[in-house]
């Protein structure tokens, strides 16, 4: 158990940079979800900090130690891979087994470590199997259970839902949310996924194209994204995103779709005819007679919701998340008001977020 | 296979002629392609038949020219005579120290080249160092030359070496094997990069995983290789006639030729016992590794 500090990671494979510049401050017993498209970066950071890649500049510091030049061995840290990596030839308990055995411990004690960890994970009957008569969810287990035995500083996730079948996927996040917060270790999870992200971390890592794009907590990510990369990124459907321009002296927002709208919560900075994004989140949009008409192209019943898809106006793709049976498959068209309340305004230039100010 | 596959295929046109399948012509195919089939296990096992049959008749019966198709009265002398005795062609060496011989320059020369080629395919596949492929390289051509363009230059090696009528002027030429190690390097680099990953992180150096990972996952290709280059040094020709000049060292291959060289006084019973018992290593070695095989393929990792 330890705190975790990068800062300044960079990274480049040849000429081509794909870090620029991670800091990150992780606390003791905090569970840090790095989430992002493929190739952000993501598995190069996680990759960073076991030592498997060197990074071109910057330091890792594992409990207040520098780690940098260190062997990957020497970190005391462990590694759930996404395809589990479990040696074939070897029985479960020979799996588990094997870092510890290495690294010299009496018999006595690696027997003890791995039947606890067998016992916690449930494959307490499976240590003489080998990986190949075990399910996905099994060789899972013995993958966590093989970290976990290590009792490190820093449990490192690299994907590892992503082989496991979406039924197993939802039950296996649970379990390991429930036994990180058991054993309290400092633990870094790289996904793809943004449902194993919000549901996952303590605290998000949002990274696109090599830089951390956002880090906050989920629910801060989802209600206050830094940027339109983020807006867009987590939440499903997509948020929405509507070109706009400044108007009223900066406390409205004049729609490409049509009707200026004043901010519900003041004015942003800039002249008017500023170039903004309106940003809108789907489940945010409610029916309104009076409001703008979506011409709809797709209704998707859900059951508790319906989604709908259509184009405004302006000719700007658009989806409604509505409770119910608001809207049914046969609608060709949809009146929706965008409550102020639910903007999220972004600079059109540079995406980022601009608050009241 | 084939005695499955075929009378299917020869079923069809019959099957698309009449709606019904038709049962006269598939067993007409099944007849045709046991004939077949027999026909060929025929061409192959005669010759051994006759070897075997010949080596248990004395020696005028064969002098007379018969073709012996049945088993004669005299397989423990003849067997005995080559086991003990040889021939006066090959200077009534025994057959027994040429089948030692043979087994010693066979085996070291299968267990050398599979040791050599997994080491240096470990090697290349698993480190980077300055001249890797130039050596993977270097290892790779040397595929392209057969044994006849560098014998000489290896024959003035040994004989300098003063390895000449030794085991080791018979094995150490031999010893080193590009196709294994190619074949070692296919199948490392199928090694998951997560094994070594996960091995780094445990903390097991280079030699530990060689010994841990690398070796176990290999044991079926190892099985499989030492079959065939077992038979290989066994079937060694031309390498151990250039350098044994005695009988010291003389292989079984070597001896059989030898044995044979004068047509007149051949001794036909006691070459073919020795041919049988020339036979029998090899085959003891497919067969026992046969079974480290189908155990290899169905405990099959991964």
């Amino acid at each position: 158990m330890a705190t975790l500090e990068l800062s300044g990671i960079e990274k480049s494979f040849g000429q081509t940079p794909v870090l620029h510049g991670i800091d990150l401050r992780v606390a003791d017993g905090e569970m840090i979800v790095i989430v992002g498209a493929s190739g952000c970066g993501k598995s190069t950071l996680l990759r960073i900090v076991a030592g498997l890649e060197t990074a071109t500049a910057g330091t890792v510091r594992i409990g207040g130690r520098d780690v940098t030049a260190l062997e990957p061995a020497d970190r005391d840290v462990a590694m759930v891979f996404q395809n589990y990596a479990l040696y074939p030839h070897m029985s479960v308990f020979q799996n588990m087994a094997y870092g510890l055995k290495i690294r010299g411990l009496p018999t006595a004690e690696i027997r003890r470590r791995v039947g606890e960890a067998a016992e916690l994970l449930g494959i307490g009957a499976l240590l003489e199997r080998r990986p190949r008569q075990l399910s996905g969810g099994q060789r899972q287990r013995v993958a966590m259970g093989r970290a976990i035995v290590r009792e490190p500083k820093l449990f490192l996730f690299d994907e590892p839902l992503s082989n496991l079948d979406a039924k197993l996927r939802v039950q296996m996040r649970a379990e390991i949310r429930r036994l990180q917060k058991r054993l309290g270790v400092t633990s870094l999870f790289v996904t793809h996924d943004q449902v194993e992200a919000m549901t996952l971390g303590d605290r998000l890592v949002v990274m696109h194209q090599g830089h951390a794009a956002q880090v906050a907590t989920p629910m801060e990510v989802w209600a206050r994204p830094a940027d339109n990369y983020v807006a867009g990124f987590i939440g499903s459907p997509a948020m929405n995103f509507l070109e706009a321009a400044l108007a009223e002296g900066g406390a409205a927002a004049a729609l490409k779709a049509g009707p200026t709208i004043r901010f519900a919560d003041g004015p942003r900075p800039g002249a008017d005819g500023r170039r903004i994004i309106l940003g809108i989140r789907p489940e945010h949009v409610v029916p309104d007679p009076a409001g703008l008409v979506l011409d709809l192209d797709l209704v998707e019943p859900l059951g508790s919701e319906t989604v709908a898809h259509g184009t405004l106006p302006g000719g700007e793709a658009f989806a409604a998340k509505l409770p119910g049976a608001a809207v049914s498959p046969g609608d060709r068209a949809l009146a929706v008001a965008l409550p102020p309340a639910a903007w999220h305004v972004f600079d059109a230039a540079s995406g980022r977020r601009l608050d009241p100010g | 296979m084939s005695t499955t596959e075929l009378p299917r295929i020869a079923a069809l046109p019959a099957a698309e002629e009449a709606a019904t399948p038709a049962p006269r012509p598939r067993r007409m195919g099944d007849v045709v392609t046991h004939g077949v089939l027999i026909l060929g296990v025929l061409l192959f096992a005669l010759p051994l038949w006759i070897v075997i049959m010949g080596s248990t008749h004395d020696a005028a019966s064969i002098g007379r020219g018969e073709v012996p198709l049945l088993p004669g009265a005299h397989a423990i002398e003849n067997y005995a005579g080559a086991w003990a005795g040889g021939t006066s062609a090959t200077i009534r060496v025994p057959v027994a120290v040429m089948m030692l011989n043979s087994v010693v320059m066979a085996t070291a020369i299968a267990v050398g080249k599979i040791a050599i080629s997994l080491i240096s395919a470990y090697a290349v596949v698993f480190f980077r160092f300055p001249g890797r492929m130039l050596a993977f390289w270097a290892i790779f051509i040397t595929l392209m030359l057969p044994v006849e363009v560098r014998i000489f230059p290896t024959f003035k090696v040994v004989s300098d070496l003063g390895m000449m009528d030794s085991y080791a002027g018979l094995i150490v030429p031999l010893i080193a094997s590009a196709t294994a190690t190619l074949l070692f390097r296919q199948f490392f680099m199928t090694i998951p990069d997560e094994f070594v990953e996960a091995a780094k992180i445990d903390g097991a150096g280079p030699m530990r995983f060689f010994w841990d990972v690398a070796l176990p996952l290999s044991r079926t290709n190892m099985a499989a290789l030492f079959v065939i280059l077992f038979v290989y040094g066994w079937n060694q020709y031309l390498w151990p006639l250039l350098v044994t000049t005695s009988g010291n060292v003389e292989t079984i291959v070597v001896g059989i030729v030898k044995m044979i060289g004068s047509e007149a006084n051949t001794e036909w019973n006691i070459v073919m016992a020795t041919t049988v018992l020339a036979l029998l290593p090899p085959v003891a070695v497919v067969l026992l590794m046969q079974r480290w095989f189908v155990k290899g393929l169905t405990d099959t990792e991964k």
